[in-house]
């Protein structure tokens, strides 16, 4: 390590840590940054009273190749039900507002935002999230792709970019590098490993179509 | 020895050796985080009791479990931190298995980072580069001792091959495992030093291109824990309500219809907003919506409006009778600047920007008594301890941190509010733990944006076009006032991540750097490339000015200017090869830039188009020369240039925050617009390291090029048109060609 080099690093300490606040006697300050205030709240806190009125649903729909009957509130939507109440996380939340594509998944085999879907709209519906992509043998094509190519970092993304993929191979977008750059651009990567992406589904939309 | 190790002597203290029982406590593992049967919330603890250090787990099966220190947030750090070890323990690298440190600065803290747990500045690399591989070293020469001792020969008569220690003159060998399971630990454990290490000539994995990430996997077949995956046994959800200005408090809660949405449980009112607890997601979000919260009006952030401020800003920058703080000097840059027979000036500026990882902020804390648990997507365990420990009214060793995946950083996720929130939700729900969710508006909205800065340079001429003196003056925020308000004041006022990048290594016989900080009240912070993502935007800039000016070709004019640094000239030179510099393009033109950042070298090329009637800038492809001294994983390098230009393009096109009387403008991606694929560019990568250099950074180094190279190039395309405004908006670039 060169001089130079750990000049660096001792002045520029970026760090927003308790040894390095606390210990230049700033506790107070480094509470403030974060806007909390030891002194006291607005009032004082309360469990709330249980609420007279549960309305829930019943709902059954089959993810992948399960059937699940699961009790909802009603306002539940697709993505919630399968991360909080199925307990399969793969499918990610990102803006929940059909914004980001992170949550898709299939529905009856086209690809939707789960976030813009309540459960109680899929009763009966085949759904297919990344969990059930591939099978126990092996992955599929696409997230073969996805590894083979680097087509991504964080992998926040990814679930829903590859179920986007997969669904644009099968609605025959897939012909050229700008039509699968058009028909993908649903769905952010803010790792911008974009160029994977692309030719990721290149190759597999090869495989997949024999 | 090669000239491609340079360490200082460690001084490993006996104590970071030792086989403390239970120092390693129950590890957090990668991937199958929460899922074992009985739905604990950890995984097993490291299988075997072969732990010549605090670092490495040798099982009788041979297993090796090395322990990952830094923050995996895309970068393929928790490949390449473990593999550094391997590669000196000459692990075999297939039969390793890597699992994420628990909060323990002692034990895992980055010696390049203050000794703390904390994942940025491109610092994991660098600051653990050396000790790591003096840890795989000691550890080889525990094995070869334990080995010895089982084989009953001179330790000096040992070697060691995958995995195996080999003694060649009897032909006998034990693999690690043989070892692990039936030798015993040596006392006293041997030390190593750098002479330990092994050449460089002889490694097995650094450098490697076909090593894959060990996190990837998972992230295509949805097992990858992020911290919005934690589920814990009957955990609650929070929300927190936040008032719309910063700095404001709620001051009347109606919280009567919140209260009544069924499955709701807590409401809990906080310094800086409103926090709700219930048994689903759809209830505190609901019961959020329904909250009715009279604000206070106080907050002095009330008063900033961005557009405003920032013009403020230019004009603070232009006013040379202002004195900033000095952040560099070199001979007397005012005065060369003023005898300078023609003298470049210009003022940039860039707006704020958002982090926009693509997993919203968010954690989950369990308090039971005096100890929190928390897991998180945190690029800063050591923080995050000190600031739950405040909330609870404990101390920092009573708080574990279980460091998820970051589903994105960049700068965000070293903040600790989305914990503070968790913590302080997890408290009034004892024994319970508690999610808290930001949506992605909370995450718009309260983010910790990149500083609004403007800079004004100048630049001195002589008679022949050469620089003479480099005035450069930033005026923005500051981040270090809020984070490290005592540094700060130490300082003498100076915030040197605010002004990083400024300096560079051109050769300019006369040079300065002021700070001239603002201050309006509304906290920011640190963002990809923080301060360098706009000084070399400047810079490189006016380089192209000069060159202009001159009558020179940009990329001569910086192989000049680098005409002592080979490193430098190296990667400018392969770019411009790579990218057929000189080509005649049809409607298009290539621009240039460089960044000597973090300790690498990194040249850019970038080919744009532009619609005159639309303003709309169009970047076809970008050309990467980097240089990172010890190319450890080139592929997860190209990978790491890739995600610097795709968001520089990204930033330096469409990314923009608006604030107008304290209230963020934007809450969606509808409105704060990143780069889709069918926007992105076409990137090539080269890596061209430099054997015997030391490591450099990576992680924020393909970002501040991109901006200047697209600049550069829409200057070339229309005849000398500057851009000098992060982003570069249609409208702003066709007042620009109007001007």
């Amino acid at each position: 390590m060169s001089d130079d080099r750990k000049r660096t690093i001792e002045k520029r300490p970026w760090s927003i840590t308790r040894r390095a606040v606390l210990a230049s006697g700033s506790a107070v300050g480094a509470l403030a940054a974060f806007g909390l205030k030891t002194p006291a709240m607005a009032q004082e806190t309360t469990p709330a009273a249980p609420a007279a009125f549960l309305p829930r649903v019943l709902v059954s729909f089959a993810v992948n190749g399960v059937t699940q009957d699961i009790d909802l509130d009603p306002r539940t939507s697709l993505l919630d039900a399968l991360r909080e109440t199925i307990g399969l996380t793969g499918t990610k939340k990102g803006c929940d507002h059909g914004q980001c594509g992170a949550c898709t998944v299939h529905v009856d085999g086209r690809r939707v935002a789960s976030c813009l879907t309540l459960a109680a709209q899929v009763a009966d519906r085949e759904i297919t999230t990344i969990e059930g992509l591939g099978d126990d043998e092996a992955l599929h094509p696409m997230q073969q792709a996805f590894i083979d190519h680097d087509a991504l970092q964080c992998g926040y993304c990814t679930p829903g970019q590859i179920m986007a993929a997969v669904a644009c191979v099968h609605e025959g977008h897939a012909g050229s590098e700008a039509e699968i750059r058009e028909y993908m651009s649903g769905n952010i990567c803010r790792c911008g490993a974009y160029p994977g992406i692309v030719a990721a589904i290149r190759n597999a939309a090869q495989v997949m179509e024999g | 020895m090669t000239k491609t190790v340079q360490l200082h002597s460690y001084a490993l203290s006996r104590r970071s050796f030792l086989i403390t029982a239970g120092s390693l406590g129950v590890a957090v593992a990668f991937g199958g985080l929460l899922r074992d049967a009985s739905g604990a919330a950890v995984a097993p603890a490291v299988k075997g009791n072969y732990r010549p250090n605090a670092w490495v787990t040798i099982a009788g099966d041979g297993m090796v479990t090395i322990m990952s220190p830094a923050s995996e947030m895309g970068q393929g750090i928790m490949t390449t931190l473990p593999l550094l070890i391997a590669e000196d323990m000459d692990a075999d690298w297939d039969s390793v298995r890597i699992v994420q440190a628990p909060s323990d600065a002692e034990s895992y803290g980055n010696p390049g980072f203050y000794g703390i747990q904390l994942t940025g500045g491109s610092e994991s690399t660098r600051g653990y580069y050396d000790l790591l591989r003096l840890i795989g070293a000691q550890t080889r020469k525990v094995i070869l001792a334990s080995g010895a001792d089982m084989l009953n020969v001179p330790v000096s008569e040992l070697a060691t091959e995958t995995s195996r220690v080999v003694h060649a003159q009897s032909g006998r060998s034990l693999s690690f495992g043989e070892i692990a399971a039936n030798g015993a630990l040596p006392d006293p454990l041997p030390q190593a030093t750098e002479a330990d290490l092994k050449p460089s000539d002889q490694w097995r994995y650094i450098g490697r291109r076909d090593i894959p990430r060990v996190d990837v996997p998972s992230k295509v077949d949805g097992t990858a824990i992020y911290g919005m995956d934690v589920q814990l046994p009957d955990m609650l959800y929070g929300a927190v309500l936040r008032a719309p200005v910063q700095g404001e408090r709620p001051e009347v809660i109606d919280d009567a219809e919140a209260r009544a949405v069924s499955g709701v449980t807590h409401i809990v009112p906080l310094s800086y907003g409103v926090g709700i607890i219930g048994e689903t997601v759809e209830a505190t979000t609901r019961a959020k919506d329904l909250l009715n919260v009279t604000w206070s009006t106080s907050s002095r952030v009330r008063a900033y409006t961005s557009d405003r401020l920032l013009e403020q800003y230019r004009s603070v920058g232009r006013d040379l009778s202002q004195a900033g703080v000095e952040a560099f000097a070199e001979s007397d840059a005012e005065a060369a600047v003023t005898g300078a027979a023609t003298v470049i000036e210009a003022d940039y500026m860039s707006d704020l920007v958002y982090h926009a990882t693509m997993e919203p902020m968010n954690a989950t804390a369990l308090v039971t008594g005096d100890t929190v648990e928390i897991w998180a997507p945190t690029q800063g365990p050591t923080g995050t301890q000190g600031f739950a420990a405040e909330v609870v009214g404990t101390t920092p060793d009573k708080v574990k941190v279980n460091t998820t995946l970051l589903g994105g950083g960049f700068g965000r996720k070293a903040e600790a509010d989305f914990i503070v929130d968790a913590v302080s939700l997890a408290r009034e729900a004892e024994g319970r733990p508690v999610k808290v969710i930001w949506s992605r508006e909370d995450d718009v909205r309260h983010d910790k944006f990149r500083p609004l800065e403007a800079q004004h340079i100048q630049v001195g001429l002589d008679d022949d076009g050469n620089i003479v003196g480099w005035r450069h003056r930033i005026v923005a925020d500051s981040i270090f006032a809020r984070t490290m308000p005592d540094l700060f004041e130490s300082q003498g006022g100076h915030d040197d991540v605010v002004t990083e990048g400024a300096h560079f290594n051109y050769a300019v016989p006369a040079h300065r750097i002021d700070y001239i900080r603002q201050n309006n009240g509304l906290d920011i912070g640190f963002w990809f490339a923080v301060g360098v993502g706009y000084t070399r935007f400047g810079i490189e800039c006016v380089l192209d000015e000069v060159a202009a000016a001159k009558g020179a070709d940009p990329v001569q004019l910086r192989l000049e200017l680098l005409r002592d640094q080979p490193r430098a000239r190296k990667v400018v030179e392969t770019v411009a090869k790579m990218a057929e510099w000189d080509r005649e393009r049809d409607g298009r033109a290539v621009g240039v830039a460089y960044s000597d950042a973090f300790g690498t070298h990194c040249a850019q090329v970038a080919e744009v188009s532009l619609n005159l009637q639309t303003g709309m800038i169009r970047v076809h492809k970008v050309w990467c020369a980097v240089d990172p001294g010890v190319a450890i994983q080139p592929l997860h390098i190209e990978g790491m240039m890739i995600v610097g230009i795709t968001n520089g393009t990204s930033h330096a096109l469409f990314e923009q925050i608006n604030i107008i009387d304290g209230e963020v403008q934007e809450g969606n991606f509808d409105t704060y617009r990143v780069i889709r694929m069918s926007e992105a560019p076409d990137i090539e990568v080269a890596v061209v390291p430099t054997l015997g250099s030391p490591v450099g950074g990576m992680g924020q180094v393909g970002l501040p090029p991109v901006g200047p190279a697209i600049a550069n190039a829409v200057a070339r395309l229309t005849g000398g048109v500057r851009l000098r405004h992060y982003p570069f908006l249609p409208e702003r670039v066709l007042e620009a060609l109007n001007a």
